[in-house]
């Protein structure tokens, strides 16, 4: 017997909720297998009417042009600096408070957990002017902890990290430790971190995917090219470089292609993660 | 397992001898790690969101001049000249169909593909790595890819419309289709999300309440109304409101959609955010613009709390 289901489809159901599936299958991937082949495009095919989507005669030329045209370089190297600073910060941060808040019992630990879950529910565009004159101040504009500043933290995080470690570590263990004299600061070295590694795994992938995508802040605080990232070197050169389709196309796909590889090898972790805590991918 | 339990009994029994104030030491000593442990977090905290929270309420009541070397406190008058503002009241009422837009299309799709891959498709879990992968991709590159799909010279999609006679149209570049064109666009990006927190739902129906319904003679249709669709309730209230506080916000792809080299997207795709930015980096109003993100946050508030609600009344 077959699996019991939610809709019995027939025959002709089925066939037709193939060809709807595929159809939607080729238009969701159709604007990424586009962009690769523009990319791998001369100039005069990019722009040949009718387009073709298979590339007549290939080419690097786009990507060698992003680091003439612009330091393309220098932007991924940004990125790659502020999305793992910002997500070792965010494992750390969130580990720790996950552990104090799931396994301690202490004056105001509710109201401070409260207070965490409710800044999350503050989108980074309400307080973004209040952050941005903070960082003018502090002179953090064009500089990596002014990009990093907004992304040290997630109240997700803390929240995801103290289910875990509250459900998957029994207190009977951490006890057991203290008992052998550990403090708590060693077992949270020695025992929770390695013990949650997989619940940290899925929150770096996210933490690090959500930074890389990070396009409003980047825009308010950096100003001099060197300091660009990936982001929004693309995001502004789109529109300098308007007729240079290739290059633009390249530079899109050493964006995304970063993003997309880190999703296809640990896509369970992700979509688990992403289902678990309400968090959008970017 | 008993030895533990004595252990754990008989060793803090020794250590509780020294008190202070009734507390133990050894609790003592957790409370100054639990501390010690969140004051830097808390601190973070502070710097990053809390204080500019409440500054941008402080800001809202401002009139500002350039980043806050001068401020002077005008009351409501921001809001006042808001509720005249013709730009802000079409960012709003932008960003509201926008929402409107995008969250429906999203999630009555995401829906219908839950309840199809549910229905014993095979493959199922390749075409939700496919429907996936817009998801995650950041938005910058989402709206290069679609800027050009729309380009009205060598676009992609008046090539396919070509097909069947209709004629190219500058689908980015009309007020009557631009922001059209960028709702397609986010609904294409937010079906896959959806679509996986639906499965989750549907995966955790019992499989006898459709049997039953099945023996009692109950339509397919029948079953989706009275048995799918009020067990997702809450599960589609969630994805209604996340989705709708993520509209609101929308920024980058307007941006990178239509702001070319003629400057500033013209009235027809002005979202709220866009506004607030441009007061505030073109016209260095930063007061004012405050005042727009005073009026995002209400915004987001009355949904948040619209969720709790239903929720308080579900249970």
């Amino acid at each position: 017997m077959e699996e019991t289901r939610v809709l019995d489809l027939g025959p002709v159901g089925k066939t037709l909720a193939y060809i709807l599936l595929i159809a939607l299958s080729v238009s969701m991937v159709l604007p990424f297998l586009w962009m690769i082949s523009t990319s791998l495009k001369p100039p005069p095919e990019v722009i040949a009417w009718p387009p073709n989507l298979i590339p007549r005669a290939p080419t690097w030329e786009n990507y060698i042009g992003l680091f003439k045209a612009a330091a393309f370089d220098r932007f991924f190297l940004n990125s790659i600096i502020v999305s793992l600073l910002s997500t070792i910060s965010i494992v750390f941060t969130s580990a720790l408070a996950g552990f104090v808040f799931s396994k301690f019992r202490f004056p105001f630990r509710d109201l401070l957990f409260l207070l965490v879950l409710m800044t999350a529910m503050v989108p980074l565009e309400v307080y973004i002017l209040p952050l941005y004159v903070q960082m003018v101040k502090l002179k953090w504009l064009n500089s990596y902890q002014g990009l990093v500043a907004p992304y040290l933290i997630m109240s997700f995080g803390i929240f995801f990290m103290r289910q875990n470690i509250g459900h998957s570590i029994p207190d009977e263990l951490i006890d057991a430790a203290r008992i052998d004299g550990a403090s708590d600061w060693r077992i949270f070295r020695t025992m929770i971190l390695p013990l949650s590694t997989a619940a940290m795994s899925a929150l770096a992938i996210f933490a690090f995917m959500q930074a890389w995508a990070a396009f409003i802040w980047p825009l308010l605080v950096v100003k001099q090219q060197g300091m660009y990232t990936m982001e929004l070197g693309l995001g502004l050169f789109q529109n300098r470089f308007t007729i240079e389709f290739g290059l633009i196309s390249a530079g899109s796909v050493v964006s995304f292609l970063p993003v997309l590889v880190v999703f296809l090898l640990f896509r369970r972790n992700i979509v688990r993660g992403i289902t678990l805590t309400g968090l959008k991918g970017t | 397992m008993a030895t533990s339990d004595l252990q754990a009994m008989a060793v803090p029994q020794a250590r509780l001898s020294r008190r202070w104030l009734g507390i133990s030491q050894q609790q003592l000593g957790q409370y100054a790690f639990c501390y010690i442990a969140l004051l830097p977090i808390l601190a973070v905290y502070a710097f990053i969101r809390i204080i500019p929270i409440l500054q941008s309420f402080w800001f809202s009541l401002h009139e500002m001049k350039l980043f806050g070397q001068s401020m002077e406190f005008i009351g409501v008058q921001n809001f006042v000249q808001l509720a005249g503002d013709d730009l802000f009241r079409a960012a709003l009422k932008n960003t509201t169909l926008y929402a409107v837009g995008t969250v429906a299309g999203s999630v009555v799709l995401g829906l219908a593909l839950a309840v199809i891959l549910a229905s014993g498709i095979r493959g199922s879990s390749v075409f939700e790595l496919l429907y996936f992968i817009p998801v995650i991709t950041p938005w910058v590159p989402v709206s290069i890819a679609w800027k050009w799909i729309y380009d009205p010279t060598i676009g992609l999609l008046n090539y396919l419309l070509s097909f069947v006679g209709i004629p190219p149209h500058g689908w980015l570049l009309y007020p009557d289709t631009a922001l059209w064109a960028i709702i397609v666009m986010s609904i294409w990006k937010g079906i896959g999300y959806n679509m996986v927190i639906f499965l989750v739902g549907i995966r955790a129906i019992p499989v006898d309440y459709y049997e039953s319904a099945n023996i009692d003679g109950a339509s397919q249709w029948n079953s989706f109304r009275h048995i799918t669709l009020p067990l997702l309730k809450p599960i589609t209230l969630y994805v209604l409101v996340i989705s709708t506080i993520n509209a609101f916000n929308v920024f980058t792809p307007v941006y990178v959609m239509t702001t070319g080299s003629q400057g500033a997207p013209g009235s027809s795709v002005r979202v709220l955010v866009y506004d607030m930015y441009e007061n505030a980096f073109r016209y260095f109003r930063m007061g004012y613009a405050s005042g727009e993100a005073l009026i995002l946050f209400l915004i987001i508030l009355f949904l948040t709390l619209i969720q709790f609600r239903v929720i308080r009344t579900e249970e």
